[in-house]
C-alpha cells in the first residue's frame, strides 16, 4: 500500500468528541461570535454530500484559517456562509443575522458589512482598479464623487499598490497586484468580516508573506474578523489565531498548538509533514528574532 | 458622547487651532459631512489646523479617519489625539498611506478626436497586415496539408462538419421555407395586377436559387458558426491553450483553423442546397394556396421555365462564403488578447464583418455573372 493510500485510509478514522462549534477545547469564553454554523449539510443535487452535521464558530476579531484536503469543501463552506450556495440543512448566523431566507434590504445590509476576496480576484474586467473599489462605495455608502475617489486611492495605498495602479484595468496587472487590488475592493466599505479564498496562492514567497503581514496589520487596526481558506502553512503559522480543519465532512477547530497535539492521521500528516515542520520552524525563528529586537 | 451624526468643532487651545471631532465617523455616516464641515469652518474663521482632537469619536473606520485628516488639512505628521488605542493605530495607518487622489482628467476634445481617428486608422492598417499574414498562413498550411493529407485532421473536420452542417439543418430549413412562402405570396399579389400571377413561380425559384437561399444560409451560418469559432478560439486564447499548443509544436492554424475552414466550405453548399429546397417547398406551398396550383404544376412549370444556371450561380457562391465566414471567425478568435471581455467584443465584430463581406462578395459575384451572361 502506498503512503497516500495509507493516509487516506487512516483519515476514515472517526473523530473524537469535540466541544461546541467543532472546537478541540473551548475558546468561546467572553468572546462574541461573528460566524456561527450549526448542523450544516450541503449536497450537490442528489450526489455527493459535502458537509454533514458541520458545526463551526468564528469569534470577533480573530483570524481563522480554513484548511483541508482537495475536494473536502473548503471553498464550498466559504461560499455557503456568504450565501452563494444554499445549505440543505442547518443554520448559518453571520454577525448576528440568520442568513436563511434573507432578502432585500436586510440582505444588502449584511452584504455591506462583509468583504470577499475571491481566488483570482474577480475584479470587474471592464472597470479600472479605482472604479472597482468605488462600485461598492457608490452602491452602499453614497458618498460624493471626490470623496469616493479619495477613499479609493487610500485603499490602493493601504494594500501597497503604486498610485498609478488605480487607472489600470485588471488585465494589465500581474497576479499579485490583482490580488492586492481585489483586497482593496473587499476592504472598500471597511467591513467587519473579511473572507479570503486562497489569498496567497500563486504569489511568490516574498509577496505572500507581505500579503500575510498586510492582512494581519489591517485586521488589527481595523478590528476585522478574517476567515481565510488557505493551503499556505506559512500563512497559518504567521497570522491565524485558530485553524479550522475540514475532516470527514465536519470541522475540527483549534489553535496551532492544539492541532499539533491532536491525534488524527490526516492532521498529523498535514502539520508534521516536511512542509508543515519547515513552516513551523520558520515561524519559530521569526518569533525569536522579534523577541530579540523587542 | 454617542450620537447619530458626526460632529465637528474648530477651537483654540494654547494659541493653536484644534479640530475637535466626535460621534460616528464611518463610510456610512459621513455622507453629508461636506456641508456641516463648511458651516463649522465658517463659524470659527479658522484657516489652518495644527492638531486634531478625535477623543470624542466613538466609531471610526478608514474612510472616516481619512475625512477627518483631510478636513484638518493634515499631513503625515499632524498630531492626532485619540481616546482609544485602536483609533490611534487607524489614524497612523491612514496617515502613512495618504495620497492625493489623482486629479480628474479633462480630456481635450479636439485632440481626443484626432487621436481616435488616427488610432482607428493605424489599428485598421495593422488589422489588414495581420489579415494578410493570416491568409498567407492558411494558404501555406493548406498547401502542406494537400501534400500530406494526414494534416487535414479528419476527426476534427468531421466533428466541426457535424456542428456547422447537421446541427444547422433545422434552422436553415425553417427560415428558408418561410422566405419561400413570403416571396411566392408577394409575387402573386404584385403580378396579379398584370394578370401574370403564374409568373410568381419563376420569381420565387429564381430569387431563391440566385440570391436568397445562399444569402440567408450564409447569414445564419455567420451568426451561429462564425461567432462560435471566434468564441471557441478566443476562450482558448484567454486560457493560454493556444500558447500551450505552440510550445508543443502544434500549429494552431493547422489544428484549429484549417478543420473549421474545411468543414464550413463543405457545409455551406450542402446547407445552401437544403435551403434552396426548403425555399422551393415554401413557394410551392404558397402557390397551392394563392394560385390554386398543385405541387406537380408548380414544379413542372419551374422545370420548363427556370434555367439550371440560376441554381449553379447560387451554389458557386456558397463555398466561397463558407471560406470567408470561417476565416473571419477564426481570425478574430486569434486576435483575442488578455481578458474574457475581449472575446465578447470580437465575437460581435466577427459576425458583423462576416455578414458585411458576404454581401460585398455577393455584389461582386452579381457583376461577374452579369459579364459572363449567366
Amino acid at each position: 500500500m502506498s503512503d497516500t493510500a495509507a493516509i487516506e485510509k487512516a483519515a476514515e478514522v472517526h473523530l473524537p468528541e469535540l466541544q461546541e462549534g467543532g472546537q478541540i477545547s473551548d475558546h468561546s469564553k467572553g468572546r462574541k461570535v461573528a460566524i456561527r454554523v450549526r448542523g450544516l449539510k450541503t449536497q450537490f443535487g442528489e450526489g455527493k454530500v459535502i458537509h454533514e452535521r458541520l458545526d463551526f464558530d468564528a469569534f470577533k476579531g480573530e483570524v481563522v484559517g480554513l484548511v483541508g484536503g482537495s475536494g473536502t469543501g473548503k471553498s464550498v463552506l466559504l461560499r455557503t456562509i456568504i450565501g452563494l450556495i444554499r445549505q440543505r440543512e442547518g443554520s448559518i448566523e453571520v454577525l448576528g443575522t440568520d442568513t436563511k431566507g434573507l432578502f432585500g434590504e436586510k440582505e444588502r445590509q449584511l452584504q455591506s458589512r462583509w468583504g470577499v476576496l475571491f481566488q483570482d480576484g474577480a475584479l470587474f474586467s471592464s472597470l479600472t482598479v479605482a472604479e472597482n473599489i468605488i462600485v461598492p462605495l457608490r452602491e452602499h455608502a453614497g458618498l460624493d464623487e471626490a470623496m469616493m475617489r479619495e477613499v479609493a486611492s487610500l485603499k490602493i495605498a493601504l494594500v501597497g499598490l503604486p498610485a498609478d495602479a488605480g487607472d489600470k484595468k485588471p488585465s494589465e496587472l500581474s497576479g499579485g497586484m490583482r490580488k492586492r487590488a481585489a483586497l482593496a475592493r473587499a476592504l472598500a466599505l471597511d467591513p467587519e468580516l473579511l473572507f479570503l479564498d486562497e489569498p496567497t496562492a500563486g504569489l511568490d514567497p516574498i509577496s505572500a508573506s507581505l500579503f500575510d503581514r498586510l492582512v494581519r496589520r489591517l485586521q488589527q487596526s481595523l478590528g476585522l474578523t478574517v476567515l481565510m481558506v488557505t493551503h499556505d502553512l506559512d500563512s497559518l503559522n504567521a497570522i491565524c489565531d485558530r485553524v479550522a480543519v475540514l475532516l470527514d465532512k465536519r470541522v475540527v477547530a483549534g489553535t496551532m498548538d492544539e492541532l499539533l497535539a491532536f491525534e488524527h492521521p490526516w492532521i498529523h500528516e498535514y502539520f508534521h509533514g516536511p512542509r508543515g515542520r519547515a513552516a513551523a520552524r520558520q515561524a519559530g525563528t521569526g518569533d525569536e528574532q522579534e523577541g530579540q529586537r523587542g | 458622547m454617542a450620537s447619530d451624526q458626526p460632529t465637528i468643532k474648530y477651537s483654540q487651545r494654547a494659541g493653536q487651532s484644534v479640530l475637535e471631532v466626535g460621534g460616528p465617523w464611518t463610510v456610512f455616516s459621513i455622507r453629508e459631512i461636506g456641508k456641516t464641515a463648511a458651516k463649522a469652518r465658517a463659524a470659527s474663521g479658522a484657516r489652518k489646523v495644527a492638531n486634531v482632537d478625535a477623543s470624542a469619536v466613538d466609531q471610526l473606520d478608514t474612510a472616516g479617519a481619512l475625512e477627518i485628516l483631510q478636513l484638518a488639512g493634515a499631513g503625515p505628521d499632524t498630531k492626532v489625539q485619540t481616546q482609544e488605542e485602536r483609533h490611534a493605530e487607524l489614524f497612523k495607518l491612514v496617515q502613512g498611506n495618504m495620497r492625493k487622489a489623482p486629479p480628474e482628467r479633462h480630456p481635450n476634445w479636439i485632440a481626443g478626436w484626432f487621436a481616435e481617428v488616427g488610432g482607428t486608422l493605424v489599428s485598421g492598417l495593422k488589422q489588414v497586415t495581420h489579415l494578410a499574414a493570416f491568409v498567407g498562413e492558411i494558404v501555406v498550411v493548406f498547401g502542406l496539408a494537400c501534400l500530406s493529407p494526414r494534416r487535414f485532421r479528419f476527426p476534427a473536420v468531421i466533428k466541426q462538419t457535424y456542428e456547422v452542417w447537421i446541427r444547422a439543418l433545422t434552422i436553415v430549413g425553417v427560415l428558408c421555407f418561410l422566405i419561400g412562402v413570403v416571396i411566392a405570396y408577394q409575387g402573386v399579389q404584385q403580378l396579379k395586377q398584370f394578370g401574370a400571377e403564374t409568373f410568381a413561380v419563376e420569381a420565387t425559384a429564381i430569387a431563391i436559387f440566385r440570391e436568397l437561399g445562399v444569402l440567408f444560409t450564409a447569414i445564419i451560418v455567420a451568426g451561429r458558426s462564425g461567432s462560435a469559432f471566434t468564441a471557441q478560439i478566443g476562450t482558448m486564447q484567454v486560457n493560454l491553450e493556444i500558447d500551450a499548443m505552440r510550445t508543443m509544436g502544434l500549429n494552431p492554424v493547422e489544428w484549429l483553423v484549417l478543420p473549421r475552414i474545411v468543414a464550413l466550405t463543405l457545409a455551406m453548399p450542402l446547407l445552401t442546397f437544403w435551403g434552396d429546397m426548403a425555399g422551393l417547398l415554401g413557394g410551392a406551398f404558397a402557390c397551392t394556396i394563392y394560385l390554386d396550383f398543385t405541387f406537380v404544376q408548380f414544379f413542372e412549370r419551374m422545370r420548363d421555365t427556370v434555367g439550371i444556371w440560376n441554381f449553379y450561380t447560387g451554389m458557386i457562391k456558397a463555398p466561397v462564403f463558407g471560406i470567408v465566414i470561417a476565416a473571419i471567425g477564426c481570425f478574430e478568435g486569434l486576435q483575442v488578447k488578455g481578458s474574457a471581455e475581449i472575446v465578447g467584443q470580437l465575437t460581435t465584430k466577427s459576425v458583423v464583418e462576416a455578414i458585411f463581406c458576404v454581401i460585398v462578395l455577393d455584389a461582386i459575384f452579381s457583376v461577374i455573372f452579369l459579364l459572363a451572361d449567366v
